[in-house]
């Protein structure tokens, strides 16, 4: 077939990641040996699911040439769509819990208030705001995952490409999008609990007796499973003619307009389905993390998105999966307080200051040096080099030269 | 002079950049199955004519009618204009280099081009017969694997042809296609200009007398941007005005 023709990469992906979850498996606390903890199965959990929505910025960004900076706020209204039926959820269990040794069966309205209260008294306050309309629904939740973030990306699109507004002007206006939302949630009358955020989200309601040993392993299936599925879906995009089309779109967006092919339709299709796909990718990785508040979705979150792909290697599938789960990898050991401080007799290095200036420093390093990213080392296997042509622009006063005659 | 024969008429259109008039009250039409030369001195108006044409530039005034049915193109975006029919080849080679010639072809092969029809595309036997007849004829069979990046310049030029051609469109607008070519090269171009012509109407902007001459064709000469004179190159040439402002320098 022509998607594993143009990805020669798949097979040996899927191979990875299968090998990859089985040796995980067999190694953790619930179904293995117990050679990786329960907190580090989270973690690996937790990369799949990053890897999962880098792949969605590769495809916004490295094959359609948007430099979208508001993917990571798609993925935390993913997050925060699931998480509140987690916590409706979980926390009407309790409250029904609580009510059991009352004399008097508790009415409708006596639980929906003591619900609020458990949920809202943080942020002073009892009663559900318009936004929990669905909360105590899970398939509702779940159909918002997707609704709600994929409509947003859908209106912001539209307005942004019917504009024909392009380059780094998009760029600063999806990052104006990601910082008001994030500011919006701050607030406490914003009905998500404010800069608390949700918490308690890795317990599933109706599964207290299960340790978090199996539920860890449970969303790391889920994870593996979900990026697989992303992972095909963006080698079918970008197989056939569709991504010839976004590539040129990245390329030469005036020639494809040229060519009868309607620019914004095909961005703002793109700019849509990776909205979703990072939703879904943050719905199965905060239940994870077990808590998300208003800085998750920071602008900061989607410029490290951006600085993955980056790093990772633009514009190839693989390179935004490697780049994700390396980078994330890395800066967990490093801020995790594993790595060992370097003492250089007058100053001593602790990496927890100096991972971010360490990130930087190699951004613009694989910016400048290497602009393949770590997926360009695999062209040096594969022998896939880009011929040195440099096309000088002919002006018209020089239109009859050739040009070698016009370069002298 | 609007007659059964028009395929595009433009009347009375003018542009204005920053107080600079690039056109001015332009009328020009073409027939259904017409080789025509524009020619002119730099500044003349002959790219932002293309541009209007093709939907990249609102004029100030005029109307750009096309077509039977006499469809005003003003207003419509450049990706409608393409569909509609009006294709559009630019002074510098643009093809996406990227990619390789196989690609560049069946993108502009003439089918659906609505996204969703795009993203469950998978060519059939017609589409690769499309892309493979288009590539003899421009010279390329043998390189449709090849990345286009790689191609030599005229190769390049040959390519975006071959995409125009692709597109099946009723008018092709032609921007200097033998910039940068060799003598071999112009003549291949020639021949394909004037094959595509027998079907359809094509528009050639070019500076290079001999390419003109070549064409055989009648030419159109664009001065200050309105029409300064027309017929057949012997004709224009003769012309006193013409020889003034443009053949005399």
């Amino acid at each position: 077939m022509d998607m594993f023709k143009k990805n020669p990469s798949l097979p040996v992906f899927v191979a990875v990641l299968v090998i990859f979850t089985l040796a995980v498996t067999f190694m953790s606390e619930a179904y293995g040996a117990g050679g990786i903890s329960t907190s580090f199965v989270k973690t690996l959990g937790k990369t799949l699911c990053l890897a999962l929505v880098a792949i969605a910025m590769d495809l916004v960004w490295g094959y359609t040439g948007i430099l979208s900076l508001g993917h990571f706020a798609f993925f935390g209204l993913g997050g925060y769509m699931i998480g509140m039926w987690l916590m409706y959820a979980r926390t009407k269990l309790i409250v029904l819990d609580s009510f059991a040794n009352a004399p008097l069966p508790p009415t409708a309205s006596e639980i929906s208030d003591a619900i609020g209260t458990q949920i809202f008294g943080v942020v002073g306050s009892s009663d559900f705001p318009l936004v929990w309309y669905f909360a105590h629904s899970f398939w509702a939740q779940i159909a918002l995952v997707v609704l709600v973030p994929g409509i947003l990306a859908l209106v912001f699109g539209w307005l942004a490409f019917r504009s024909r507004v392009t380059g780094v002007y998009l760029s600063i206006l999806t990052q104006a999008m990601t910082l008001a939302l994030s500011l919006y949630l701050f607030q406490n009358d914003s009905g998500l609990r404010g800069n608390n955020g949700l918490s308690g989200l890795q317990n599933l309601p109706g599964a207290d007796g299960v340790s978090q040993d199996y539920i860890s392993i449970w969303f790391f299936w889920a994870s593996a499973l979900a990026l697989l599925l992303t992972y095909l879906v963006a080698a079918f995009i970008v197989s056939g003619k569709f991504g010839s089309v976004i590539r040129g779109i990245r390329d030469d967006e005036a020639r494809v307009r040229f060519l009868g092919y309607s620019v914004e339709g095909f961005k703002l299709f793109v700019f849509t389905l990776t909205a979703v796909i990072a939703a879904i990718g943050g719905a199965l990785y905060y239940p994870q993390a077990g808590i998300i508040n208003p800085a998750e979705i920071a602008p900061i979150a989607s410029i490290y998105l951006a600085v993955w792909v980056a790093i990772g290697g633009r514009g190839r599938i693989y390179g935004a999966v490697i780049g994700a789960a390396f980078v994330s990898l890395v800066s967990t050991y490093f801020t995790g307080g594993q790595a060992p401080d370097v003492n250089l007799g007058f100053y001593t290095i602790k990496w927890v200051d100096w991972w971010l200036v360490l990130l930087g420093l190699s951004f613009v390093l694989v910016t400048l040096f290497a602009p393949k990213g770590i997926g360009g080392l695999f062209d040096l296997i594969s022998g896939r080099m880009s011929p040195n042509r440099h096309g000088v622009p002919l002006g018209p006063d020089k239109g009859s030269l050739r040009e070698e005659e016009a370069e002298k | 002079m609007s007659g059964a024969g028009t395929l595009l008429e433009v009347s009375g259109i003018s542009v204005t950049f920053d107080g600079f008039r690039a056109i001015n009250n332009l009328s020009f039409n073409i027939g259904h199955a017409e080789l025509r030369a524009i020619i002119g001195p730099n500044g003349a108006g002959k790219t932002t004519f293309m541009d209007i044409v093709t939907g990249k530039t609102k004029p100030d005034e005029g109307k750009v009618l096309w077509g039977d049915m006499s469809r005003n193109l003003i207003g419509m975006n450049e990706a409608k204009i393409a569909r509609a029919g009006i294709g559009r080849k630019f002074q510098r080679p643009t093809v996406f280099e990227d990619q390789s010639v196989f690609e560049n072809l069946l993108m502009a092969v003439k089918n659906d081009r609505n996204p969703l029809k795009v993203l469950f595309f998978r060519p059939k036997f017609k589409d690769f017969a499309k892309v493979e007849e288009l590539a003899a004829e421009i010279g390329l069979s043998d390189q449709l694997e090849r990345r286009s990046g790689e191609l030599s310049h005229g190769q390049k030029q040959w390519l975006e042809i071959g995409m125009l051609l692709a597109q099946d469109p009723k008018l092709l607008l032609v921007d200097e296609p033998a910039a940068g070519m060799t003598l071999g090269e112009r003549e291949h171009t020639t021949d394909i200009l004037k094959e595509a012509a027998k079907t359809r109407a094509v528009v050639v902007v070019e500076h290079d007398m001999d390419f003109v001459r070549r064409l055989d064709c009648k030419v159109t000469v664009l001065h200050e941007g309105s029409v300064l004179a027309e017929g057949s190159l012997d004709h224009v040439t003769k012309n006193q005005d013409v020889i003034d402002v443009y053949l005399g320098r």
